[in-house]
């Protein structure tokens, strides 16, 4: 009986691990999480040393070969591999690069949105009265409005480019940030240690950066997490729509766009770009939804 | 019952004042003064802006100004298009009917298949089926549709040859709008063909436009299944020995559709944001493609009136979406 107990006592040391090392355990066994924070990996490695794999500088103008067709292909050449563009610009060096501006842009608008997002629901949370029905009125009002459609209106309203486009991206996404955040401080400011920490006299600054804050992160990884793939959909659709990266950006969804007009004679122009998109949305949200289950306590089991 | 409406209309109606203030001012933040955009590239003399400024109030305090834009707004006018001088109202109204029917097919086929798709995901649970409907759905949510239309074009109507490319209908068919749906009028037209001209333009961009609701609908049908499916009255279905597809299809299902009917309501938002897109790839004469022309031409009157005409839709329809899931499901009414 003793000898029983014992070993139940050694499992349950066994079973308390270090929160890093459990969170591992739950996001390995997802092997489509795994898969996405491969790909991930990958396209932020092409991103990181695009200028040595590219085989040619991203705007560099062959006029001799247009629209030449992939390697494999009929009148295909190995110099350009995936082929070139109209300008005669090798496809793959620019797809390389591309990858750079989509993580940036995936990166900087969940950056902004997780900074702004965090300051104004952990406020609402915490201060709440006039000051919470304002903010979380406007939100409603962002989250009424087809997104890309108030996203288009800022641009326009902006003037087209790069760094607006992501502005009003980030604008657009604010409110998920917002309101996860909120919800997260008004449930922890009502637990015991908040109350104690307040009780030996905390101020509110700290209470809530270095109390309560430090608890709502795990909801805003996941969302920030599938944030980058919205934030990448979203930013090359603008400038698909002419109003994201200015030509002669490689930015994918700009390359989209300038190759619309050759649908007719030269796939590959169309196809890759857009494939480049939909692996690196893909993989994101695989990633995601891996954080998701690796840190939601409720589907643990 | 009517409190609960009450409730849900009185947040309405800041929302709605919200909206108005953000489509007044995100106009003003446009560089330059109105009349000098509005005169665009040619210039202005000094006497003509003097008076156009007082024609337009433009003179009057801010707050003046936008007390003139509600009153006028809650008027039914939205402002002239600086281009074609026509209503913004006119125009939107002409052009609603297009996207509507587009939208409206989108859905169908999105639910058409999305439900049974995350049916048998959740009844066939871990197999090689539901592996399957999940990774399609994935790719569909992750799908960057302006791109998926391109390809569907370069399959279907470039190497196939089956579909048109673009427009709602063959140059050589007139149909008189009656219902605004073309499907309806030209089946109602006795021009041999018509109809068949048109559902043949419909199609592409109709599993353009449904392919993101097409993955979300089956994501959230097969998890709202495996919850129903564990339940305690299905378990009883199941020993009294009814069949797998009465069991399903009765006890289950019903109980499982109403999450998904809120995320029906809610994707009509995400409508409206690819049909701007999806217009645009196939040149779909709606309000979509009439906005992002409206951004080329710098007609912010137009900007200005379809972003909140939208706004006030989508918001409409989510009250809607609201009250019916109020009406079917009674503990919502009860908690505030």
């Amino acid at each position: 009986m003793s000898a029983l107990h014992s070993t139940a006592v050694i499992q349950n040391q066994a079973k308390v691990e270090k929160p890093i090392k459990e969170f591992w355990r739950y996001f390995r066994a997802n092997r489509g999480a795994v898969f996405g924070l491969c790909i991930v990996l990958f396209v932020v490695a092409v991103a990181v040393f695009a200028p040595w794999l590219a085989p040619y500088p991203p705007n560099l103008t062959d006029n001799t070969v247009f629209l030449s067709p992939p390697a494999w292909q009929a009148g295909g050449s190995s110099a350009h591999w995936l082929g070139t563009d109209a300008i005669g610009r090798d496809l793959l060096s620019r797809l390389i690069f591309g990858a750079r501006l989509s993580l940036v842009i995936g990166l900087a608008v969940v950056v902004i949105s997780v900074i702004l997002g965090t300051v104004l629901g952990l406020l609402a949370g915490y201060v709440r009265g006039i000051f919470e029905i304002a903010v979380m009125r406007m939100m409603d009002i962002i989250l009424t409005l087809p997104s890309l459609l108030l996203a288009i209106v800022i641009v326009a309203i902006l003037g087209p480019g790069l760094m607006n486009a992501m502005l009003a991206v980030a604008i657009v996404v604010l409110p998920h940030y917002v309101r996860i955040t909120r919800a997260a401080v008004i449930t922890e400011t009502s637990r015991d240690y908040v109350t104690a920490a307040r009780m030996t006299g905390a101020s509110h600054w700290r209470l809530m950066v270095s109390e309560i804050l430090p608890n709502c992160m795990a909801p805003l990884i996941v969302q920030a997490s599938l944030g980058i793939s919205t934030a990448i959909l979203d930013a090359a659709a603008l400038g698909f729509l002419g109003l994201g990266a200015q030509p002669p950006s490689p930015e994918w969804g700009t390359m989209l766009a300038d190759a619309r007009e050759f649908v007719l004679r030269a796939w590959w122009v169309v196809t890759f770009p857009g494939l480049a998109i939909l692996v690196t949305v893909l993989a994101f949200n695989l990633l995601g939804d891996g954080l998701r289950d690796a840190f939601d306590p409720k589907l643990k089991r | 019952m009517l409190r609960f409406i009450f409730t849900r209309l009185s947040l309405v109606i800041p929302t709605f004042f919200g909206m108005t203030l953000l489509a007044f001012f995100l106009i003003r933040l446009v560089p330059g003064d109105p009349i000098e955009t509005l005169a665009g590239e040619r210039g202005i003399d000094a006497v003509r802006h003097a008076t156009l400024l007082k024609e337009y109030g433009l003179d009057q305090p801010i707050l003046t100004q936008y007390g003139i834009y509600i009153s006028k707004v809650l008027h039914g006018d939205l402002g002239k298009s600086i281009i074609t001088q026509e209503k913004v109202m006119t125009e939107f109204l002409a052009l609603f009917p297009a996207t509507i029917e587009l939208a409206l097919c989108a859905m169908v086929f999105a639910l058409l298949i999305g439900i049974p798709a995350g049916i048998l995901a959740a009844v066939k649970r871990n197999s090689f089926l539901d592996h399957g409907v999940m990774g399609v759905s994935l790719a569909g949510y992750s799908m960057p549709i302006f791109w998926w239309g391109l390809l569907l074009i370069l399959l279907f109507s470039v190497k196939l040859d089956l579909t048109p490319v673009s427009g709602r209908i063959s140059v050589q068919y007139f149909i008189e709008p009656t219902t605004g749906f073309l499907l309806i009028d030209s089946a109602m037209s006795d021009q041999k063909g018509a109809f068949i001209s048109s559902l043949s333009h419909l199609i592409l961009p109709t599993v353009v436009l449904g392919t993101n609701p097409l993955a979300v609908i089956a994501r959230m049908t097969r998890s709202a299944m495996l919850e129903v499916l564990g339940e305690d009255y299905v378990r009883t279905a199941r020993a009294k020995g009814l069949s797998q597809l009465r069991v399903v299809s009765v006890h289950a299902l019903r109980n499982a559709m109403i999450p998904v009917v809120t995320v029906i309501g809610l994707q009509i938002g995400v409508l409206f944001t690819g049909a701007i897109l999806t217009e645009t790839i196939f040149s779909w004469p709606g309000v979509g493609k009439w906005l992002i022309e409206a951004i080329s031409r710098r007609d912010y009157p137009v900007l200005q009136g379809g972003m909140l005409l939208l706004g006030v839709i989508v918001m409409s329809v989510n009250l809607l979406v609201d009250i019916t899931y109020g009406i079917i499901n009674p503990r919502i009414r009860h908690t505030p």
